[in-house]
């Protein structure tokens, strides 16, 4: 919403420095985006008016201009612009003149010819308009003028502010000067306008209102005796200067009547209307309007029409007339429409038909029902006509207005004043919110009709906050009685991350939209992922089903940019359709490493990482293939029993598709799975005093039989046994087909004596008796 | 007897001056100390001689023995130390020819940003809330206080997710939702925060994406004021982003809060004298807050009249962006390695 202060200024003595301005209305919650000076830099702007232009040799660019700037002397200038000519009135910048932007105008010399100040542009100027060409004036100005007051252009500030949605009142004028007045204790007025008493000459319009629900109030006028043409100059300034182009002297008013007032009015030609008066209906089905921006808009029975008295749809309420009635140069006699309209339903037809106008803005966040006589009547001031019938008023639903009842007490308890019950009266009454005292420290509080947001006590607190200022308000702090903290899953998170750090991997974050494509590209099923229903773009149409498109895709960003065998990890939410009967998706957090350049080795490191770190018990991995993977340099991660993860190589074919020539190890783990698991240090279990020995065992192995497998035998076949490890695999001629060498050295250890050769050889027979029975397997001599 | 000790003892100086090895310093050892060095043998026959000069050439000879063990020591020293000098020059290694093999890993720059946010409230008695980024409408909108066609919707450019009827299943707009959650799961007092990955329905450019960051505090206890809600701003600003960072509260509006207010902080650059970055203002926005309605109370099943809270929330990515100098939030998500490591 764009204010000249100029403007503010009609309705209250609001000459503060702009300074002061602008921080109270930041205070008061109407946020100031910017602050525009216009007008100023004029001194030393002239009119102008040309009497010679001339070539200037050896310059095609430039030419010499003479003009009569109202002085003894024709005054010399060089000008490079060529849109003017012998006899146009242009403004002159004399020399000693500083225009808008701190730009002192010196004499000159160019070309041998000396410059005694410049003819202007608009924009330097500091005015609306481009720097295409000198501006032209229009005739009848006298030459040496101040251009300023040749003009009518004054110095004005124009704030730009950002208004809330439960804020309508401050979307014209005079709700800002309003809201300024009272926070300023200034007196503030809307003045009376002067329009002479309605005439009875012209035969009245009809207005029918059938949608009473959605209609609250409708306030139809005609008005006689329109010339169409342009409005004057102070109009169309301020129309500018709040950001409307003015139009004719008819659509201009009642512009600048929503602008001023806030409410939003249309004008119709009554000549273009079949049946001289008004309708108000809901629109059929399959009906259609072309709406004054040229489009044809189709229509559900959830908007509201106005028609003409044929039924004929002339505009879509609330939002934008149609192209049948605009207002046009012959038109003569017009029908003002000053409507309360439900925002309900001006919000849904908004947004349904995406079409936002000032006035839908206004509508949807409640515009002032009580205010439509005052804003018929300025728009008669504007145009300096006379009602010429008595103006129809018809009444639907409108809202209700009760006192709401105000506890003093509790206005302090809320904000932590210590205000009495004259202050907090004082404070409402500033902003025409009036009170009556109730007893018991509780007034009542009429709210006025231009504050529909506010229907409730916790209203009027904000309303009483606001204007005390939220920055006088001492400041404190609770102290919390409970002890802050992160919870064991939060911690465990925490820690995966570190520890995915020190394993040597960066933390990515991959968006968590896919597009069907990418989710196919990498190997994975689409059809199980959640379906966004409105994304903007099909690269987000899908919810990610898993951590490996997005990781995948940052590999091949950084391999695209020479950066191979780059470590990446995420920790993030993946989402899946949800299970039957369940309201929400399926959404689980997983944390997923990729090593670049590297083998199903490097996720096997990782993972032992995360096994040490987490002090998980009993981890195993299980070959299986899955989708993405590597079909061959796959495992399934299991903990205890339990599924938790994936871990292996990303599928060749998958970084082919994605243009990466190196290997992708890949380790996921469902983290909510695995640290719902038990895990963490258990009790210590005393580091024995007495030496180790170490016996090294080989066995001849299935191929099929996972040496993991083997290794576990081997560490549950004996309480003895405190460590295992796989030295050496070796296939070849020295091993039966489909058979490969395992050795392990096997580490012993007593927690109460040294073990002895018959100790060693009990465990050696025990353990070699077990592996060869459990896994088909044959001890190498 | 006694006459034959300055020349031996001479030679035997020469001697060990002279040896060059270890092996050769331990052969001279025996020979000069042995049991059949002459200094032995000269002990051997000291029992021929009467008391007065036994004790004579006795001491002579013991003086002997001890300044050639003393310059056998010196010299075996000195040759130790050249013995270790010379092993250990043949293991030189310049450092720097060494290329680290692994290199740690780094934290993603908004990760850190919020631990460290987490870590600040903790230290002031708030809990951690996580909640689901897949949301009701009914727990991102309806519970806070936004009625079906609530204009205060259109404020937010909500993604939908074909799940259950039309419209009823979205992607939570703000990390509020997960107050309910808090709410519905227990009783006051509550001090708690809770951090999350939103979403809207933002075409991704420089200072926007579709998907980011937001922290969200919540306080719910007997006799919070809005006075207790700009005081723990104050005292949150200041641990986090330095002493003399404050906050200023202008009013604002959100459905779920009132009085509602957007806070902006010192501009953490010029510290409030005005730059570029807080375009001259002296103060940077950061989010938004307010008094817990009495509505969003009512939703779970709180009394209003017994509590009072509040709440405030904010944006992670820009915030933490603009402090590290990111000009493009794209940059937050390209993965890029040279970004992620820098920090």
């Amino acid at each position: 919403m764009r204010v000249p202060l100029s403007w503010l200024r009609d309705f209250a003595p609001l000459d503060h420095p702009v300074e002061v301005l602008v921080a109270t209305l930041d205070d008061l919650g109407l946020a100031v985006e910017s602050v525009e000076r216009v007008g100023e830099g004029l001194d030393g702007v002239v009119v102008a008016r040309v009497l010679e232009v001339g070539p200037i040799p050896k310059a095609d660019r430039i030419r010499r201009v003479v003009v009569d700037a109202g002085g003894a002397e024709p005054v010399q200038v060089v000008c490079g612009a060529w849109n003017f000519g012998v006899g146009d009135l242009v403004p002159l910048a004399v020399v000693g003149a500083v225009l808008p932007g701190d730009f002192a105008i010196a004499a000159r010399r160019m070309k041998g010819v000396d410059s005694h100040g410049m003819l202007c542009a608009a924009d330097e100027l500091g005015l609306p308009g481009d720097h295409d060409g000198i501006l032209v004036l229009p005739d009848g100005l006298t030459p040496g003028t101040p251009f300023a007051e040749a003009t009518g252009i004054t110095s004005d500030v124009v704030v730009d502010l950002e208004v809330n949605p439960n804020r309508p009142d401050a979307m014209s004028v005079a709700g800002v000067a309003r809201d300024l007045a009272g926070r300023l204790g200034v007196p503030f007025a809307v003045p009376e306008p002067k329009v002479a008493a309605a005439g009875a000459g012209a035969e009245a319009a009809t207005v029918v209102v059938e949608a009473d629900d959605l209609c609250g109030r409708f306030l139809g006028t005609v008005l006689g005796g329109i010339t169409v043409g342009p409005s004057p100059a102070w109009v169309a300034r301020r129309l500018t200067l709040a950001g409307m182009r003015p139009i004719n002297n008819v659509v201009d008013a009642s512009n600048y009547v929503m602008l001023e007032l806030g409410n939003p009015n249309h004008a119709y030609d009554l000549a273009q209307l079949g049946g001289r008066g008004l309708v108000v209906r809901r629109a059929e089905a399959g009906e259609s309007l072309v709406t004054l921006d040229g489009i044809e808009r189709s229509l559900t029975p959830d908007d509201l029409l106005i028609c003409d008295a044929e039924r004929r749809p002339v505009g879509i309420a609330g939002i934008m007339g149609g192209a049948s009635s605009e207002i046009g140069p012959g038109t003569t006699e017009v029908l003002l429409e000053a409507a309360w309209f439900s925002s309900l339903a001006v919000s849904r037809s908004s947004r349904r038909l995406k079409l936002r106008t000032e006035a839908s803005a206004r509508f949807e966040k409640g515009v002032d029902w009580a205010a439509l006589d005052i804003a018929t009547a300025r728009f008669c001031e504007l145009l300096g006509v006379a009602p010429s019938a008595p103006p129809v008023d018809v009444r639907g639903d409108l809202p209700d207005r009760h006192p709401v009842p105000l506890r003093v007490a509790r206005v302090n308890a809320l904000l932590g004043t210590a205000l009495d019950e004259a202050e907090v009266v004082a404070h409402l009454g500033a902003i025409g919110f009036d009170s009556t005292p109730a007893g018991d420290g509780v007034v009542d509080v009429v709210v006025p009709t231009w504050r529909p947001d506010s229907t409730t006590e916790i209203d009027l607190v904000e309303e009483v906050a606001r204007i005390h200022g939220y920055g006088a308000i001492e400041r404190t702090v609770p102290t919390s009685s409970q002890t802050g903290g992160l919870t064991p899953y939060q911690r465990d998170r925490r820690l995966v991350r570190q520890l995915l750090a020190g394993f040597g991997a960066s933390e990515a974050w991959s968006t968590t939209f896919l597009s069907v494509e990418a989710i196919e590209r990498a190997g994975l099923d689409p059809a199980g992922a959640v379906v966004v229903t409105n994304p903007l773009v099909a690269d987000e149409s899908r919810l990610r089903p898993s951590l490996l498109p997005g990781l995948v895709a940052a590999v091949a960003h950084n391999a695209a940019r020479r950066q191979r065998g780059v470590h990446l990890f995420e920790v993030g939410k993946v989402f899946a359709r949800p299970a039957p009967g369940a309201p929400l998706p399926v959404e689980r957090e997983v944390a997923a490493v990729a090593v670049a350049g590297a083998d199903a080795a490097a996720a096997v490191d990782a993972w032992q990482v995360l096994v040490e770190g987490l002090v998980l018990d009993d981890p195993r991995i299980e070959a299986t293939p899955a989708p993405g993977l590597h079909p061959t340099r796959t495992g399934r991660l299991v903990v205890g029993g339990t599924a938790v993860g994936l871990l292996g190589e990303v599928d060749p074919d998958v970084l082919a598709t994605h243009g990466i020539d190196e290997r992708v190890a890949w380790l996921e783990v469902d983290l909510e799975v695995l640290l719902a698991l038990p895990h963490g240090p258990g009790r210590y279990v005393p580091v024995s005093r007495f030496p180790s020995s170490d016996i090294d065992l080989a066995f001849e192995v299935p191929e099929e039989v996972p040496a993991g497998e083997v290794a576990r035998t081997l560490r549950a076949g004996h309480d003895l046994v405190v460590g295992v490890q796989l030295f050496d695999v070796y296939r070849g001629d020295q091993v039966a087909p489909g058979h490969r060498s395992l050795a392990f050295t096997v580490r012993l250890q007593a927690q109460d004596r040294t073990l002895r050769d018959e100790d060693a050889a009990t465990v050696r027979q025990r353990l070699v008796a077990a592996v060869e029975r459990t896994h088909a397997a044959r001890l190498r001599g | 007897m006694t006459d034959e000790l300055p020349a031996l003892l001479t030679e035997a100086r020469t001697r060990i001056t002279e040896a060059e090895t270890l092996e050769q310093l331990r052969a001279l050892d025996a020979e000069l100390l042995g049991k059949r060095s002459r200094l032995a043998t000269a002990k051997a026959r000291l029992g021929s001689l009467e008391p007065e000069a036994r004790r004579e050439a006795g001491r002579g000879l013991n003086e002997a023995r001890q300044e050639v063990e003393r310059e056998l020591a010196e010299r075996r020293q000195a040759l130790e130390a050249l013995a270790r000098g010379t092993r250990l020059e043949a293991e030189r290694l310049d450092l720097t020819e060494i290329v680290p093999r692994r290199r740690r890993g780094h934290l993603h720059l908004v990760t850190q940003a919020r631990d460290r946010l987490e870590d600040v409230f903790i230290g002031m008695g708030f809990t951690v809330a996580d909640g689901p980024e897949a949301e009701t409408d009914w727990y991102n909108f309806g519970a806070l206080n936004f009625p079906p066609g609530h204009p205060a919707r259109n404020m937010y450019d909500t993604l939908y997710l074909e799940v259950g009827e039309p419209e009823t299943v979205l992607l939570r707009t703000h990390t509020s939702p997960t107050q309910i959650r808090v709410m519905e799961a227990g009783e006051p007092p509550i001090y708690s925060v809770m951090p999350g990955r939103c979403y809207r329905q933002d075409t991704a450019d420089a200072s926007h994406l579709p998907n980011f960051h937001q922290i969200e505090g919540l306080v719910v206890d007997r006799g919070i004021t809005f006075g207790d809600l700009a005081g723990t701003l104050d005292t949150f600003t200041s641990a986090y982003f330095g002493p003399g960072i404050t906050t200023r509260l202008r009013p604002s509006y959100f459905p779920f809060t009132e009085p509602s207010a957007e806070f902006d902080i010192t501009c953490t650059f010029c510290k409030g004298d005005g730059c570029a970055s807080c375009g001259r203002t002296g103060w940077l926005e950061l989010g938004g807050c307010g008094m817990v309605h009495p509505n969003v109370f009512a939703s779970v099943g709180y009394d209003p009249e017994a509590w009072s809270g509040f709440a405030f929330g904010f944006g992670i990515d820009r915030m933490t962006a603009q402090r590290s100098g990111v000009a493009d939030l794209r940059d937050l998500v390209t993965n890029d390695i040279r970004f992620l490591e820098q920090f």
